[in-house]
């Protein structure tokens, strides 16, 4: 039901743990539906130099999660808020019908963790 | 890889034997058992001789047994059926939260149609309250349907007690027993059933097939109408090939009843307790006793079930999860979540059911590739840290 790319990611995944003293951290989805994310960021000078993920949830949440990492790193915010949840469940070479809806929040995560570090920059300055 | 089998509630090998007495229906007795020459008069005899398997497994007489489809269709006949036939004697049917879809969904269908449906809570370990029962009652109930075993936590319901207020009260009573054959006794004499389900791919027999008891007397209109076999109960020629298959397979299977039932039982319990000593955090779901010898339905807390089974099936071990990712659905198991557990808790359930296959060796392999598991996906989970405390 999974893709070689979704199993590879769900059994190796890449960049699990958390940031100390994150720039910014992501959480979405909730324990109720089966899946939630945490991703932090370490940012400088507009560029993601380390993410980490932790993720409570089914095959598909998990190897999403680690796609997104291997996909944001060494990007620019603006680069990364381009990555969209279709566009890490294509790069997995696609998910079950079912998870598109569910599992598929890294992105997401992703975005909410870049929120928080605008957020955190505008409340310093 | 070694391969490990702990599904066996959702499905069993069909044993030698049985696949024998198919073969044989399939290439040699093949007739047709309404025609009149020689072909179809072996093939009648075989029938006949798989409806006294069948009612000498349940303690029945022969012709109280109707062959269908499987589990779902004797569920359906039951309720559907009964309920047509006696609808000038109330509208008002019973059953209970945890029950098969096969039962639930008709008794839905039927209150669509005009039907008062009550549908019984279970308590934390999964079992009917019979006084929640006896305030249910009104004298416009016509039946009541309560499973034997639940499939999902194997707990076993008080169809005994159950059944003495139905017959108390002159109401019609059916239970699915498709879970609870050949691993428990199963006696129509001592339960006061009137209408029972059953189905042969849980007890090692092939899929597609199973039957309906219904007691003498106790009175059915017909779902499926054609050529008027099986009494006119349930048109359609016989699946000579699978009637056979589910007679020989229950007629092993009460053979082998009082061996296997100690047996499994003790690996169940090597499996249940082996899991909770060495892994924190999980919750036993249903009832510590009064549970099938073969189930073991665990939560792990902090994971979910799905990547849980990915991660055991990888191991070589095939087990399944109430958790909404392998449903296909949103909302997890409606058999947990009726048993009031949360959400989170019962998307880490994993359910392990284990069949004549499995042995001693194999329960110490799963005890040995089970915690590492969980610790790995513990390990990644955001729960675990920020609430890890005992649950």
């Amino acid at each position: 039901m999974y893709s070689a790319k979704v199993m590879d990611h769900f059994t190796n995944p890449r960049n699990v743990g958390e940031i100390e003293n994150p720039s910014g951290v992501g959480e979405v989805g909730n324990a109720a539906c089966g899946d939630i994310m945490k991703l932090t960021l370490q940012i400088e000078d507009n560029v993601i130099k380390d993410v980490k993920f932790k993720t409570f949830g089914c095959g598909a949440a998990i190897a999403t999660s680690s796609m997104v990492t291997e996909m944001v790193k060494g990007k620019t915010i603006k680069e990364a808020l381009d990555i969209t949840n279709k566009a890490v469940a294509e790069a997995l070479d696609g998910l079950p019908p079912i998870k598109m809806h569910c599992s598929n929040l890294a992105a997401s995560a992703l975005h909410a963790a870049i929120k928080d570090w605008q957020a955190k920059k505008i409340a310093e300055a | 890889m070694k391969r490990i089998y702990l599904d066996h509630s959702a499905t069993t090998p069909v044993r030698s034997e049985v696949a024998e007495v198919i073969c044989e229906h399939l290439t040699e007795k093949f007739g047709n058992p309404s025609s009149v020459h020689s072909f179809g008069r072996e093939a009648r005899e075989s029938l006949e001789k798989a409806r006294e398997q069948v009612a000498a497994m349940i303690n029945a007489k022969p012709e109280e047994i109707i062959f269908t489809s499987g589990g779902t269709e004797a569920d359906n006949m039951a309720i559907l059926g009964s309920t047509e036939k006696y609808l000038g004697q109330g509208k008002h049917i019973i059953t209970s939260a945890i029950e098969h879809h096969a039962v639930l969904h008709p008794c839905e269908h039927l209150q669509q149609k005009g039907f008062k449906l009550t549908i019984l809570p279970v308590d934390e370990h999964g079992i009917v309250n019979v006084d929640d029962l006896k305030k249910a009652l009104t004298p416009d109930t016509v039946l009541i349907s309560i499973m034997h075993a639940n499939n999902e936590v194997g707990s076993i319901q008080p169809i005994e007690e159950i059944g003495a207020i139905a017959r108390e009260k002159g109401i019609l009573f059916h239970t699915d027993a498709v879970q609870s054959l050949g691993k428990i006794p199963v006696d129509v004499q001592k339960l006061p059933v009137d209408l029972l389900a059953g189905s042969a791919h849980k007890l090692y027999g092939p899929k597609g097939v199973g039957f309906l008891y219904v007691r003498k007397g106790a009175k059915l209109s017909p779902r499926i109408f054609g050529g008027g076999q099986e009494k006119k109960r349930r048109s359609g020629t016989e699946n000579i090939a699978g009637i056979v298959g589910l007679g020989k397979a229950m007629e092993l299977a009460a053979q082998e009843l009082s061996t296997e039932m100690p047996r499994l039982a003790e690996l169940r319990d090597r499996l249940l307790t082996g899991l909770m000593d060495k892994i924190p955090h999980v919750k036993l779901n249903g009832h510590p006793t009064l549970r099938l010898p073969n189930n073991v339905n665990l939560s792990f807390q902090f994971v979910e079930g799905e990547s849980l089974l990915l991660s055991l099936d990888m191991k070589g071990i095939a087990a399944s999860s109430g958790s909404a990712c392998t449903s296909g659905s949103l909302d997890p198991s409606h058999v947990l979540l009726a048993m009031g557990m949360a959400h989170e808790v019962a998307h880490g359930s994993v359910r392990m059911t284990l069949g004549s296959v499995n042995t001693a060796e194999d329960i110490e392999y799963v005890l040995e590739v089970f915690p590492p598991i969980v610790e790995r996906l513990r390990s990644m989970s955001p729960l675990y840290n920020r609430e890890g405390k005992a649950m």
